[in-house]
């Protein structure tokens, strides 16, 4: 697998796919070499098709043809309804609007500025924000140690090592919540068992013998959140800085490591600088995935029984889901959540795009 | 094998290596790096095994009695294992629901069939339009696939519960269908160019020559040599579908016998019933697909996942 690793991470990141791109360029504004090469075979076609085809070929509609089934399915069922967000956010909309007894009204920001006066509101962003903070650095600083010991390893211990993360990775949402949640347990989880068996100065004690993680309030709760989503998510980390620190070429390490840099100072000094887009890459990526966590946020504080270990995502999908249901309300929040998520997603584009990812 | 056995390995490799290299490294000693490559493997077993730790812990639960999970000494195997847990998932008495397993596990893997079909035939069309034509909105194109992706399905989830009541496609799968498809195209557009990009155009050219349609260099040409990529974005597309769980928590709430795998755990576990040796082995049950796909297209897996993330 070692391999396997390294030779896309080679291709894609060294100089070579950058030059490709002026081959794949071909000639500004037109369709490439393509267009010509199925004029060359339309003789062959029957009547009708030729025709179409032809008329293809003249108004260069090839490529948008192509394209045309994924805009409609991207259009639908992701484009269209984020509009629709917006459009709800200022509406009442409730069960009534719903059956269309009622007609919708328009409400102008009534949906926001009762959202903002929700002490709940404040307590679900600042769950959210702490959460995504604490959980984005865990998975960054695990991952590349992982990732760092990865290239370290001899290769058949490093398709071990990269298998087992692999699986974490692989494994449902719902089986690593549900899991994680019998293993702390109350009763019969190992979590408590074990620290009910720890000594005392090293934070034991008798008294975690029952301890309730999932109902005892948001720290309790977002610490078995925290180990579920650094599990899952630090294997991805990993993978990626291993193809990272490939095209890093050996020459660089290994005159730093002659020179008697420590590893310490010659991570800082070569890995660090070579690899800083693919880190921030990673950071911004983590920050959207681990912003307002929802299956296992769900799952784990006890599907929407816990109102004060909610986050973003659950508060919205109570406010629009829970009888009454109040979708305009959702909608304003799922708003501003969609906004956030798009800011970071702005610095994400360009740091891909100035990676040279579009070409 | 012992880690010991695989120091020696990897010092006769070593030995051999540096035989071939006549410089001798930074001048420390042998037993020092030996140490070091001992302590490093040593780490990777221990990484290794507390990352599994949680699944074998889950599989061990699956394969205990009742009598075994609330004792006061847990113990990481089971001393007298059963199959009765399997047993209660599989003719449905577990969760109370009285409809069996393979129900669940049809719907599943008709919704995951599905969509990874669907999702690799559009995104391959696609693919092909971004990789081998120049046109206008190109990047603009590029750019709403890195931002769609992002849209969080949580908000999503609002409006098109409201659409999909409008228009009966609650408690259907052909609904989630639309959705999973929808959400797997942009990754699986955005690594199935760099595969249809990496095919000669040469075999394209050369095809067309000799007469080939468009549809036929298609089928002959590109399709066989983009295969193995078509695979390895499938992963994605497969894990999005067997996965997705706030789409089919809000669409499949009237009629369990609609209910997908993920719903299925989620709803046994939601009952508060603590059995967790059956709610264990219903979780394990519904992670073997996984696993075995996983495992089947691994090796390309890494390759495309390192590929669509060092690429954006």
């Amino acid at each position: 697998m070692a391999e396997t690793v390294e030779s896309p991470g080679r291709r894609r990141l060294s100089p070579p796919a950058v030059g490709a791109r002026p081959e794949q360029r071909g000639r500004p504004g037109l369709p490439a070499r393509a267009g010509r090469r199925r004029a060359a075979s339309a003789p062959g076609a029957p009547g009708g098709r030729a025709r179409a085809g032809a008329f293809i070929r003249r108004h260069r509609l090839g490529p948008y043809l192509l394209l045309l089934p994924s805009l409609i399915g991207i259009g639908l069922v992701l484009l269209w309804p984020t509009i629709q967000v917006g459009v709800l956010s200022f509406q009442n909309f409730g069960l009534g609007q719903l059956s269309g007894a009622v007609p919708t009204q328009w409400v102008g920001f009534a949906n926001f500025t009762n959202i903002l006066r929700d002490a709940e509101f404040w307590l679900a962003l600042r769950n959210t924000v702490v959460f995504a903070a604490v959980v984005v650095v865990l998975t960054l600083l695990i991952g590349t140690l992982v990732g760092l010991l990865l290239h370290h390893l001899g290769r058949r211990m490093a398709t071990f090592v990269s298998s087992a993360t692999l699986l974490a990775w692989a494994t449902p949402v719902v089986s690593a919540s549900v899991v994680f949640y019998w293993l702390f347990s109350p009763d019969g989880g190992i979590v408590d068992w074990s620290l009910s068996k720890l000594p005392g100065w090293l934070g034991g004690g008798a008294h975690w013998a029952a301890f309730n993680w999932t109902t005892s309030g948001a720290l309790p709760a977002y610490t078995v959140l925290t180990f579920i989503v650094v599990w899952m998510g630090f294997p991805f980390i990993a993978v990626t800085v291993l193809a990272g620190l490939k095209t890093i070429p050996a020459e660089l390490t290994e005159a730093a490591r002659v020179d008697g840099a420590s590893p310490w100072r010659s991570f800082w000094a070569i890995t660090y600088p070579l690899m800083r887009p693919i880190f921030l890459v990673l950071l911004l990526l983590s920050i959207i995935w681990d912003f307002g966590v929802f299956t296992q946020t769900y799952l784990i504080t006890g599907e929407l029984g816990n109102r004060d270990e909610y986050n973003l995502s659950l508060y919205a999908y109570d406010k629009a889901f829970t009888l009454p249901p109040s979708y305009g309300l959702g909608a304003a929040l799922a708003l501003i959540l969609t906004v956030i998520l798009l800011i970071i997603t702005v610095g994400y584009v360009r740091a891909s795009v100035r990676q040279g990812a579009i070409s | 094998m012992t880690a010991l056995h695989r120091v020696a390995g990897n010092q006769a490799l070593r030995r051999s290596r540096s035989s071939a290299r006549p410089r001798p490294g930074p001048g420390r000693p042998r037993a020092s790096r030996s140490t070091r490559r001992f302590a490093l493997n040593g780490i990777g077993v221990v990484v290794a095994l507390v990352t599994l730790f949680p699944i074998l812990w889950m599989v061990s639960t699956a394969f205990k009695p009742p009598g075994e999970l609330y004792s006061l000494t847990p113990h990481p195997l089971p001393a007298h294992p059963t199959l009765g847990n399997f047993a209660a998932v599989i003719n449905g008495h577990a969760a109370g629901l009285g409809i069996s397993f393979w129900t669940f596990a049809r719907n599943s893997l008709y919704v995951t069939v599905v969509t990874v079909l669907l999702a690799s035939l559009v995104s391959l069309l696609a693919a092909v339009a971004v990789a081998r034509f120049r046109f206008r909105f190109r990047v603009t194109y590029l750019i709403m696939l890195l931002i769609v992706q992002m849209l969080p399905a949580q908000a999503l989830v609002i409006p098109l519960f409201v659409d999909f009541r409008g228009i009966g496609l609650l408690d259907n799968l052909t609904g989630l269908i639309l959705i999973y498809t929808a959400q797997a195209l942009p990754i699986s557009i955005w690594l199935l160019r760099n595969f249809v990009a990496a095919v000669p155009r040469d075999l394209e050219e050369a095809a067309a020559i000799d007469g080939a349609g468009p549809v036929r260099v298609f089928w002959r040409i590109l399709f066989p040599l983009v295969a193995p990529g078509l695979v390895a974005t499938s992963i994605f597309s497969f894990i999005t579908a067997w996965n997705e769980f706030i789409f089919a928590l809000t669409f499949l709430g009237n009629d369990q016998s609609k209910f997908t795998l993920q719903i299925y755990v989620q709803f046994f576990f939601a009952r508060g019933t603590a059995d967790w040796g059956a709610i264990m082995a219903a979780s394990t049950l519904y992670m073997i697909p996984v696993m075995v796909f996983f495992l089947f297209v691994q090796r390309r897996m890494v390759g495309g996942l390192v590929a669509g993330a060092v690429k954006g």
